[in-house]
């Protein structure tokens, strides 16, 4: 029997098998670190008087808890600064490479690693972001992790662990208009649940997913952790090794034709079996949004919230009753109707060049709905040099957007980017908890391109309500 | 660590199911650098509603937590982990962990029980009937009682023994460093390194200002 992509790149990193019971040791080949999750793991390193293994298989960036204006100026909230100043402090200490604000390789840490070419196949990759898997994107074996496990890389490049099962999610045919990775991936988490990736590697197939575009991959593969699994996957093949190729950190000649050699061996045998499989059909889908408070809660733009009474398993029923009431929308109501305060386009999901291009062709010589308020967020000063030099900037100011700085903003109620109390917004974050955007926030999680038609009609929308509108009017 | 063999405490039934990390711990408490005092972010917006069940005398004190499926889902921050420890628990009992959250909560030594939904539910049947009743834990024999009546729950054999013994996971892994180096030996010259760094050119980023 054949292996599985997900237990070639286990195999080839284990240092030490585990016995009797005991997990593998497995070899990292990328630590990336942010301000918020590490300050407490350099602390541990001081107590025990240990230091970094490999300082040069490790980066930082700052990113979480850092503002998207003034970034020339001292951070107003003195609890951010410092932890921003400790991060600094840490970086110089331990010899480890940092992109401070300010830089023009600062980002979103997963925007970062790949645009710099740090992230490529047949890595393993982890970071303490649950959303580390965004790399996986490229046929790399990558995971979020916690504080205690980020001192643990720090001090050893190796992380202790049981081998994580197979999931198989395959997407044939070709994806409809207007329709994205990220509609892909809420169909994929509202199918399997919130809980059904865990303990998994979700290796994505199939055609539709072969079609998507680098960036669109790193869509799919960042929200593999809402469905709960540890790392999502996607085989690598000519989209890969293009984009890869000619970035800062990529191999070059010989070293290119050797990784090359390497990285066409990353595959899925014929004859593997996966723990569990599970199949969309592409046709079938449409853009999605969430109702609730959980990103499984979500349905087809086409579609009316749904009534509680109708979920048959009690406890999705009390979830759902207890989402709507967060959410303030009843039963029935067309999600088509839903009106939002704030769209948020940015983040580790949808914050990269072609997600501006895609909101900004929607966009441009069309004005924003009264009373919205549209925020777009670069995943990185990269991202957004890049934007300004195609003029996207220019269509989103001259829409009524705000062009910010990079970061993570309002995906996560941290920085100054927050939602008031009992404020709705349109976002292409990741997560729709309760009071994840700021505390009494709704969240709606929508696509890019769905963020940009909302923004025009002020309702929860995609383009094509627009062209309908136009032909009417 | 603390080495965790049996605990007996109040157990708080928290009955909803998702309890993500958000909701344990928002991230306006993760700007600290400190790795203690999170106690008065464990679920922050929940405890401002006075009928929250923290919030009631028959609880103050609580050590175990029952809590519904899908605990601990959504961000990596072992902030939830702390939070939950620096409170005063030593046990979260669920139907089912993620998998980060319970990888996080095994560094720190808070136990997470793994018991059937239905157990559960006994379970919150039980403490809803005498609000404030005790539990017992027993990491030896992967038990919980309450009062007569006992259910088994599941942990990894290896975290078990890693608990009880109260073992630094680091100081285990760096016994091996002979393995480690001569794994990176075998490493191709090709992987990438993130030092001496490359990148593009570097430019001044222009400060975005606000427009209001």
């Amino acid at each position: 029997m054949g292996t599985t992509l997900a237990e070639k790149l286990w195999q080839s990193h284990v240092v030490k098998t585990g016995k009797d019971g005991a997990p593998d040791l497995l070899y990292i080949d990328l630590h990336m670190i942010h301000e918020v999750t590490s300050p407490q793991a350099f602390e541990g390193l001081r107590l025990a008087g240990r230091t970094v293994r490999r300082p040069d298989l490790t980066i930082a960036t700052e990113d979480h808890n850092t503002p998207t204006l003034d970034i020339d100026k001292p951070i107003a909230d003195s609890t951010s600064r410092t932890q921003i100043d400790t991060m600094r402090a840490n970086a110089k200490e331990f010899g480890i490479r940092l992109h401070s604000l300010g830089d023009a390789d600062q980002g979103v840490v997963h925007v970062v690693g790949p645009q710099l070419g740090l992230t490529q196949p047949g890595m393993t990759v982890v970071c303490g972001d649950s959303h580390t898997s965004t790399h996986g994107a490229f046929g790399a074996l990558a995971f979020g992790i916690g504080t205690s496990e980020v001192e643990h890389v720090l001090a050893t490049q190796t992380l202790p662990l049981k081998p994580f099962k197979t999931m198989a999610i395959t997407v044939d045919g070709v994806l409809p208009k207007d329709t994205t990775a990220k509609d892909i991936i809420l169909a994929v988490i509202a199918k399997i649940g919130t809980g059904g990736g865990q303990g998994y590697v979700l290796e994505y197939r199939g055609e539709a997913i072969r079609g998507l575009s680098m960036e669109a991959r790193m869509t799919v593969c960042n929200m593999s952790i809402e469905a709960g699994a540890r790392a999502g996957l996607i085989a690598p093949d000519e989209t890969t090794f293009e984009y890869v190729k000619g970035r800062p950190h990529a191999p070059t000649g010989a070293d290119w034709d050797a990784a090359l050699d390497y990285w066409r061996t990353l595959l899925t045998d014929e004859d593997a079996v996966f723990d569990t499989d599970v199949v969309l059909k592409a046709a079938d889908l449409e853009p999605f949004v969430t109702w609730g408070t959980n990103p499984g809660q979500g349905l087809p733009l086409s579609a009316s919230v749904p009534n509680p009474a109708d979920i048959i398993d009690e406890g999705e029923r009390v979830s759902a009753e207890k989402a709507l009431l967060y959410m303030g929308l009843e039963p029935g109501t067309r999600l088509r109707d839903i009106a939002v305060d704030t769209v948020f386009l940015g983040s580790c999901t949808n914050g990269r060049i072609e997600d501006l291009r895609a909101a900004a062709a929607v966009l441009k010589g069309r004005s924003k709905a009264d009373g919205v308020r549209m925020l777009v967020v670069p995943g990185s000063a990269r991202v957004r040099l890049q934007a300004e030099a195609e003029g996207l900037d220019k269509v989103f100011t001259d829409f009524g957007a705000e062009w910010r700085n990079a970061g993570c903003s309002m995906c996560l109620g941290m920085n100054p980017d927050q939602l008031a109390p009992g404020e709705r917004s349109a976002s292409t974050s990741n997560r729709n908890f309760e009071g994840r955007q700021g505390k009494g926030g709704r969240t709606h999680l929508v696509s890019p391109l769905v963020a940009a038609a909302t923004a025009v009609r002020g309702t929860l929308s995609s383009p094509s309500d627009l062209e309908s509108a136009s032909m009417e009017a | 660590m603390e080495k965790f063999v049996t605990h007996t405490g109040v157990a708080v039934p928290l009955c909803r199911s998702n309890v993500d990390t958000d909701q344990i711990i928002p991230a306006v408490y993760l700007k600290r650098v400190t790795r203690s005092g999170f106690e008065d972010g464990l679920f922050a917006a929940w405890r401002g509603d006075p009928d929250f069940i923290l919030n009631k005398d028959e609880y103050k004190g609580g050590s175990i937590l029952v809590a519904g499926p899908d605990f601990g889902t959504g961000s990596s921050r072992e902030h939830a982990v702390w939070a939950l420890k620096d409170y005063g628990f030593k046990v979260v009992v669920s139907s089912r962990f993620a998998d980060i959250f319970r990888g996080n909560a095994g560094k720190q030594g808070l136990l997470t029980a793994e018991v059937g939904q239905g157990e559960v539910e006994l379970l919150f049947k039980l403490l809803e009937e005498e609000p404030g009743r005790t539990l017992t834990v027993s990491l030896e024999d992967r038990t919980v009682s309450c009062g007569d009546v006992t259910v088994p729950f599941e942990i990894d054999d290896y975290v078990r023994w890693r608990l009880m013994e109260g073992l630094d996971d680091i100081g285990l892994t760096l016994e091996d460093e002979l393995a480690i180096t001569a794994f990176e030996s075998t490493r191709e010259a090709w992987r990438p390194t993130t030092l001496p760094a490359k990148h593009l050119p570097s430019v001044p980023i222009e400060s975005a200002r606000s427009v209001s």
